[in-house]
Order: C-alpha cells, then sequence, then structure tokens
C-alpha cells in the first residue's frame, strides 16, 4: 500500500470537507499541501498513516474496476486475451467480468459499433450504475476503424457516449489494454470529490443516463448526441 | 460431370419451351453457367437436385448481383469500298447500346453424394424496380433461407415461396438496399481529422452541403 | 466414433438417400405451438437472448419461446455486427481487400486469406510455388488447431466449466498467435497471403520453432482431453443434446466440423484437393450420432489430424522462391470474368465469389460464410431442448460474428 500511497498523496490537495457538493470553493493553492511528502513519509516509518478519505476512497475504486463481459468484434477476443493465462488482468484488479450491466464499472466498447448495435450500447451504458467508466478499444469503437466508410458503421461511440479512455489499435493488443487500464486507474485516482472539478457521477446536473438513438430510414435518428459529441471545427479549410 | 451444353440438352428435353442458355465465363477457371428462366426455375432446381446422375444436394452460395442499365460503346470493323478510289477501306463502327437493367441470383451447386461440382445457376429478374421477383429455391435448399433473405435485403429481390422473408442484417423500417450500385450511403462525415482519397473527398461534400453549397 | 480415411470407403455413407418428396421444411411452423393461455400449464414465454449475452460469443440474438423451459421456437436475429464488409471489398482494389479477409472470421485470418487468395487467383489463372503452398497448409492447419482449440475452451465455459478449460485454450493460443506474430507481425490480424504465393518467407528460426510446438502439441490434447472428454457432467449435458441428422445437413448447407458430426464424408481438403493437400496422409474423423458432443470430438480428433499434415508438411518443405515472380500484385486487373474458390476453413466451406469487370476493383465481391449457413439449423437442433441446452449448441455451431454479419 505504501508505493500507492506515496503516489496518490501528490495528486491530492486538501479541501474543506463541508463544501457543499457541485458549489465553488475557494481552493487552497496545490502548491502548499498541508504537509509534504518527506514528512508523510517519516510518519509511515513510525507506523502512522496519513491519509484522506478522497484518497483511500479512490485508491479502492481504481484496484477493483469491474468491467462488463461485452464484446462487440474482433477486438472482443484480444480483450479476452488480456484476462486469460499470459496476460492475466487478475493483476489489475478487474479479472471480474460482469455480464450484468448493473454490476459493472467499467464498459470496454472492444470493437465495431455498427448502427444496428449503437442504441443496445448505450442502453447497456445506462443500465450501468454510477460511478462509470468507458474505454473505447481499438480503431473502430474510436472512429469506425477500417470499417470506417461502412453504411452501417458508427464513426466512433464517443458521439454517444463520454469516453474516458482511447486505446488505438487493430486489434490493440492485450498489453495496450492494460496501458489503457492502468491510465483509467490513474485518472480515478485523480478524482475529486467535491468542488467544481467534482467528477460526473457527483454532480446534481448529471445526466446518468443518455438518451438512447431510434432506428430511421436510413440512420440512426439522432445521429449524434450533440450534449457528448460535436464536429470541431474543420481544421483546415479543404480546398475545393 | 458432364458439360453444362449436355445438362441444358437435359433439362429442355424433360422441360420443353424452358428458358435455359449457357454463359460461357471467360476467366481461366471455366466456371460457365446456366441462365434459368424465371417460370421452370423451382421444377429445374428439383430435377438438378433429385437426379441421380447429378444429385447437387448441396447449395453452397447465394448471391446478387445488380446490373443497372448501363451504356456500351461496341466497336465493329466493317471494310467498304473508299468511295472516290474504290480500294478497301477499315471503317469503324461505334454503336452505342444500353444494356438491360436488371438484379441476378447466383446459386453455386455442388454435389455432396458424388463430389462434384460447381453447377452454377443464375435467376434473373425482369427489372430493378417492380419487377423484382424470382422464385425462392429454399423449398429445394434449405441452405438458402438466409442466404436468399440476405439478398432480399441487401439487394431487393423479392423471393416467392420464401417462408419468412424478412431484413436480415438491416432493421426493419430500413429505406433501400444498400448494396445496389446506386445506393447513396447516409452523410456523416462530419469530422475527419486525417481524411484522404475518398474519405477526404466525402468530407469535403459534407462541408458543401453544411455550407449549403452545391457539392 | 469411428475413423474412415479417404473418399472411396464412404462414398456410401455419404450419399444420405435424399427423399423424393421434399424434405420436412421449417419444422417449428408445424410445431404444436399452445396460442391460448392455458390455467394449467401457464403462459408461453417469450425470451430475447442477445444482443448482448455472454453466451452469444458476440452480439448475436436469438428470440426464443419457451414453453416451460423447452424451446418451442427460436429465431435468430443478425445484423449487429454487420460492417459491410462486401460493399467496401467492391471499392477497394483487389489486394485492398485482403486485411479486410482478417477481420471476417477474426479468429482465423490465415484460412481467409487463402480463401480470398485463391478465389483471386482462379480469377486471374494465376500459378502458386511449391514452397508458398506448402506454407500455406503449414499456417491454415496451424489455424485450425487454434480455432479448434478455442472452441472448446468456450464450449466449455458455455456449459458452465468456468475459466479452467478456457485459461488452458488460451494457454496453447498464445503460442500459436506468438508464431503467427513472428512470421506475420501481427498476432491476430495476420493478412499473410498474396495472389500467387505468401508475403514473408518462413526462417529456419521459425521453422524449428513451429516443429517444436507441434511436437509438443499432442501432449496439451492428452492433458485437455484427460481433463474433459471423459467427464461425466460434460457427456450427461453433451450426448443427444442438439441431435442433427445427415439429411436435414446436406440439405441445409452445412460444412466443416459440423456436417462430419453426422457421419457424412465431406472434406474439402479431400475433396477439391486444393493446394497440396492430396499429397498428405491424413484421415477425416466421422461422428456417428450429430450431437453436441460428436461436435466436439469431432474437433478435438481433427486436431490430432492437423497435427499429422503439419509433421508431414514441415518434413516436405521444399526450397524456392515463395511468390511467383510473374504475380502482379498491386493493381491487379484481372480479365472480365467470375470465379468461385473455396477451401475448408476451420469452420467450414469459406468460399469467396468474385466477379470482375476488367477493372481494379472487383464488380462483385461475395464471401460465403460457413458460420452463417450453419446457423441456418439452430432452430431444429434446439427444438425441445432446454435453454440451457441452446446456449451449448449454439456454442457447438461454432460461430464468429465477424463472419455471420460480415
Ligand atoms: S479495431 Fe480492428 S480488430 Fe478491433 S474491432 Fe475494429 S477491425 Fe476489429
Amino acid at each position: 500500500m505504501s508505493d500507492a500511497t506515496a503516489q496518490l498523496a501528490e495528486t491530492t490537495r486538501p479541501e474543506p470537507a463541508d463544501t457543499p457538493r457541485g458549489a465553488s470553493s475557494p481552493t487552497p493553492s496545490p502548491e502548499s499541501p498541508l504537509i509534504s511528502e518527506a514528512e508523510r513519509d517519516e510518519l509511515r516509518r513510525q507506523g502512522i498513516l496519513l491519509t484522506s478519505l478522497e484518497e483511500i476512497y479512490n485508491w479502492g475504486r481504481s484496484h477493483s474496476v469491474w468491467p462488463l463481459q461485452f464484446g462487440l468484434a474482433c477486438c472482443a477476443i484480444e480483450m479476452i486475451a488480456a484476462s486469460m493465462a499470459r496476460f492475466d488482468i487478475a493483476r489489475f484488479g478487474s479479472e471480474v467480468f460482469r455480464p450484468s450491466p448493473r454490476q459493472a464499472d467499467l464498459l470496454i466498447v472492444s470493437g465495431t459499433v455498427t448502427k444496428k448495435m449503437a442504441p443496445q450500447v448505450v442502453r447497456l451504458w445506462n443500465q450501468m450504475p454510477e460511478p462509470k467508466y468507458c474505454i473505447a478499444m481499438g480503431a473502430c469503437a474510436i472512429s469506425g476503424g477500417p470499417f470506417k466508410q461502412g453504411y452501417n458503421v458508427l464513426k466512433g461511440i464517443d458521439r454517444f457516449l463520454p469516453v474516458d479512455i482511447y486505446i488505438p489499435g487493430c486489434p490493440p493488443r492485450p498489453e495496450a489494454l492494460l496501458h489503457g487500464l492502468m491510465q483509467l486507474q490513474q485518472k480515478i485516482r485523480g478524482q475529486k470529490l467535491t468542488g467544481p472539478d467534482a467528477p460526473r457521477h457527483l454532480r446534481a446536473d448529471d445526466p446518468c443516463a443518455y438518451p438512447v438513438p431510434e432506428f430511421g430510414e436510413r440512420d440512426l435518428v439522432p445521429p449524434q448526441n450533440p450534449a457528448v459529441w460535436q464536429p470541431p471545427p474543420p481544421p483546415v479549410r479543404p480546398a475545393s | 460431370m458432364e458439360p453444362l451444353v449436355q445438362l441444358r440438352e437435359r433439362i429442355l428435353a424433360r422441360f420443353p419451351g424452358a428458358d435455359v442458355t449457357v454463359l460461357p465465363n471467360p476467366a481461366p477457371v471455366g466456371q460457365d453457367s446456366l441462365v434459368i428462366g424465371r417460370e421452370h426455375a423451382l421444377a429445374i432446381a428439383r430435377f438438378l437436385r433429385d437426379d441421380p446422375e447429378l444429385s447437387l444436394d448441396y447449395c453452397s452460395n447465394v448471391t446478387g448481383v445488380d446490373w443497372p442499365q448501363q451504356e456500351v460503346i461496341e466497336t465493329t470493323r466493317v471494310t467498304q469500298p473508299d468511295p472516290t478510289t474504290g480500294t478497301p477501306k477499315v471503317y469503324e463502327q461505334k454503336t452505342k447500346r444500353l444494356t438491360p437493367a436488371f438484379l441476378e441470383v447466383v446459386y453455386h451447386l455442388y454435389s455432396m453424394a458424388r463430389q462434384h461440382g460447381p453447377v452454377i445457376i443464375r435467376l434473373r429478374t425482369g427489372n430493378r424496380t417492380d419487377q423484382v421477383a424470382v422464385p425462392s429455391l429454399t423449398p429445394i435448399w434449405r441452405a438458402c433461407e438466409f442466404q436468399e433473405r440476405e439478398v432480399f435485403d441487401l439487394f431487393g429481390v423479392t423471393f416467392e415461396g420464401h417462408p419468412d422473408l424478412r431484413r436480415i442484417l438491416m432493421w426493419d423500417g430500413f429505406k433501400d438496399h444498400p448494396m445496389r450500385r446506386d445506393y447513396v450511403e447516409p452523410d456523416d462525415y462530419e469530422w475527419e481529422p486525417t481524411a484522404h482519397d475518398d474519405v477526404l473527398k466525402k468530407a469535403q461534400e459534407h462541408l458543401a452541403r453544411a455550407e449549403g453549397r452545391q457539392p | 466414433m469411428n475413423l474412415e480415411s479417404g473418399i472411396s470407403p464412404a462414398a456410401d455413407r455419404s450419399a444420405p438417400a435424399l427423399p423424393a418428396a421434399l424434405p420436412p421444411f421449417n419444422p417449428a411452423a408445424n410445431a404444436q405451438v399452445r396460442e391460448v393461455h392455458d390455467p394449467f400449464h401457464g403462459d408461453l414465454l417469450e425470451v430475447s437472448m442477445g444482443p448482448h449475452h455472454p453466451s452469444t460469443h458476440g452480439v448475436f440474438r436469438m428470440m426464443v419461446t419457451l414453453d416451460g423451459e423447452a424451446i418451442v421456437k427460436l429465431k435468430p436475429v443478425f445484423g449487429y455486427l454487420h460492417r459491410n464488409h462486401e460493399k467496401l471489398g467492391e471499392n477497394t482494389t483487389y489486394l485492398a481487400s485482403m486485411p479486410y479477409t482478417d477481420r471476417l472470421d477474426y479468429l482465423n485470418s490465415m484460412t481467409n486469406n487463402w480463401a480470398y487468395a485463391l478465389a483471386v487467383e482462379k480469377l486471374a489463372g494465376q500459378p502458386v510455388p511449391e514452397r508458398a503452398e506448402y506454407l500455406r497448409v503449414i499456417l491454415a492447419e496451424l489455424t485450425r488447431l487454434l480455432n479448434h482449440t478455442c472452441l472448446a475452451g468456450f464450449l466449455l465455459q458455455d456449459t458452465g466449466a468456468s475459466g479452467t478449460p478456457l485459461m488452458y485454450a488460451f494457454r496453447e493460443r498464445e503460442k500459436i498467435l506468438d508464431l503467427f506474430e513472428s512470421i506475420s507481425g501481427s498476432r491476430m490480424m495476420c493478412n499473410f497471403q498474396r495472389f500467387g504465393g505468401c508475403r514473408v518467407d518462413a526462417t529456419p528460426d521459425w521453422l524449428a520453432a513451429t516443429q517444436r510446438f507441434v511436437d509438443g502439441y499432442n501432449e496439451f490434447l492428452d492433458e485437455y482431453e484427460a481433463l474433459i472428454t471423459g467427464n461425466e457432467i460434460l457427456m450427461a449435458r453433451t450426448q443427444g443434446v442438439g441431435v442433427l441428422g445427415p439429411e436435414l445437413a446436406v440439405n441445409a448447407g452445412i460444412t466443416g466440423p459440423m456436417l462430419r458430426a453426422c457421419g457424412v464424408n465431406y472434406d474439402l481438403r479431400k475433396v477439391d484437393g486444393y493446394g497440396v493437400y492430396p499429397r498428405f496422409d491424413f484421415r477425416v474423423p466421422l461422428g456417428d450420432h450429430g450431437d453436441t458432443y460428436d461436435r466436439y470430438m469431432i474437433r478435438v480428433l481433427e486436431m490430432r489430424e492437423s497435427l499429422g499434415i503439419l509433421q508431414q508438411a514441415l518434413r516436405d518443405l521444399p526450397a524456392g522462391p515463395i511468390m511467383d515472380p510473374k504475380a502482379k500484385i498491386r493493381g491487379l486487373k484481372p480479365k472480365p470474368g467470375e470465379a468461385y474458390g473455396r477451401i475448408e476453413g476451420p469452420k467450414g466451406e469459406i468460399g469467396f465469389y468474385l466477379i470482375s469487370d476488367g477493372s481494379a476493383n472487383p464488380y462483385r465481391y461475395r464471401v460465403r460464410p460457413p458460420s452463417f449457413v450453419n446457423l441456418t439449423v439452430l432452430e431444429d437442433m434446439c427444438l425441445g431442448q432446454t435453454v440451457a441446452d441452446a446456449v451449448i449448441i449454439l456454442g457447438s455451431v461454432d460461430i464468429v460474428l465477424g463472419e455471420v454479419d460480415r
């Protein structure tokens, strides 16, 4: 535990405990923590562990991320491989693949999301309890990948869901998935429980449920969720 | 296995008046095919399956092909005497011709009992718009069940006598048949960070449309 | 379970007498489906299994109607992974479709590549040098090992033996993937075959590693079989479950191990004799009952035969080029015409049907997916069985959704 705590300490800053949720609080400057790293180390050597609720809470959460057992396409095979003998995702506390979305914390979108499947994926996401995270695994989940030009292929799951981690590759190797998972753990460890930077699930205005698109005559209706994703302005005006 | 020409003779002897033609295949494999008219298709298919010499009991592959109307220019050479000098001269004549538009369903048949094949049969629709029905061969070969549904879904050929003709890959309520050659895909090229080739073209068209210009 | 070799002795077995009348079509339509509410038995229950369901191997969906626990109707719903493979294939060049074929049946990229290369070679009349043919055989048989091993693991997972058998299977899979990676540069998406040969040559080191792997594989199979094959629970769950008769199997176009489990001797490696398969001595395992247990056993026996083929191919591998020097790969424009090329993939007959109009893109590009056609009889096998059996039966069909929906 000591290593993890030491790492966590860097990302922690003290916060008045009674700040109302979602309200802006006067943030103390992060450069001046109440206790320095050296002092904490010294205390630890004496057998005294100093931590905060936020720290221990995030530490616990980040090491037991339960993914949803949900495979879409080729990338799912590599996801299974990551949980099998050689790569052993259990080392990172995520071996408990839950078949039910109600018990899962992490949606790994592993593969091509077709337009026929997209409403189902959004529905699964809605059924997951907060706090929940989403990893877009593979080129297809990020942007449609090699199948981008297909008429039935959604060009990136981020058009409907807030994606936390993108893992490029076609398919990403299991090591890449593990790396993505570690990035997610880091992200979880850095989350604040209070204050303006509090994560989505602690904000009162959080839309826990996202609108599920419907099947239209030629495309999904709507084709994207504007609250989650909007096309950025074109970087360079293409010469025509 | 007997050559297709001979097989055609046998079919015609059995079904006088049936419309069966041999379509040669110019590729080196030489998998020629039989184009079969719609009226006798079901009976001929049953004959092909039950005939003891052929016993084509296994229908491997069913697929659709879309042949829209195309303009082909045929060049023929004619030799005519030159009007002034009278010496023969070669002229090139170009004739424009419109190919008929139709949808085609191709069946690859093999025999598991006799281990030969393939015999390829093709059914053609009248056109691509309103006469798109062909008889379903699912009652003969159960293997056609899903594949014919797929041809219906993606090409819009309706199979008469198919027990369960619904869309199979796209959702119910989808309009259009995506594998046709004139299908227009939905325009969702809003953002292409690294566009090139086809995608770049489509992204530019999308941008033009969004700005109200003609692409 | 008996073994028969060759075509000739079994020719009469593989000729199921077809009834003169039509085979009973779609028994589900005739099945006694109770429509009205019956106070004693209760209502029929309609269950939608999938597209997200832990047992369906991807995004497959079955609409199951249940009378109590027994299945009275089952309709598969496809298309949740319809990635428009064929449309993309018609909009790209012949070569650019090769990596897409990897993603069809994503467990078996090597055999998909081979089937596609074979179809293009038939279309263009392209010969293949001998060493490349041997390499193809080696890689295809490795792929067969990989597929059947994974299947055995997944099937056991479906019966509820959660974890252990699959762990064993994936341990071996990693070894095969290491071989694939070191020859092609990618674990799963090998993109290895080309029209007229292979992309890279096998080094002596690679061949030695493959030899070592092949030598050790029987040991794994023995271990796995000791763990699984005689297991009483597996037998109770699979024997007599999902029986498929040979007449229906032939008529419904079933291919691969599923067909041979019904006792029909039809293996394209023997029938078509494509590549250099006629040079190898191997047997075609045939089942007697056509049930789920036979389908499992056939795969185990096929793995043992594959090991024999691998031994022979590694022994006889000739020296020479791996690519026909005259072969045109980039910018290939075959003359107008069409060709259908098929090989015996691990799941059944995988075929590619190509029509060329003389341009750089195929006019029509069609994949004949084995597992899609094999699903035709899913309902017939499941009728009267329980829901839990449907899961195992589906597992024994061995589907991969990338290929079913394309
Ligand atoms: S990114 Fe590649 S490997 Fe992953 S699902 Fe898409 S095509 Fe398959």
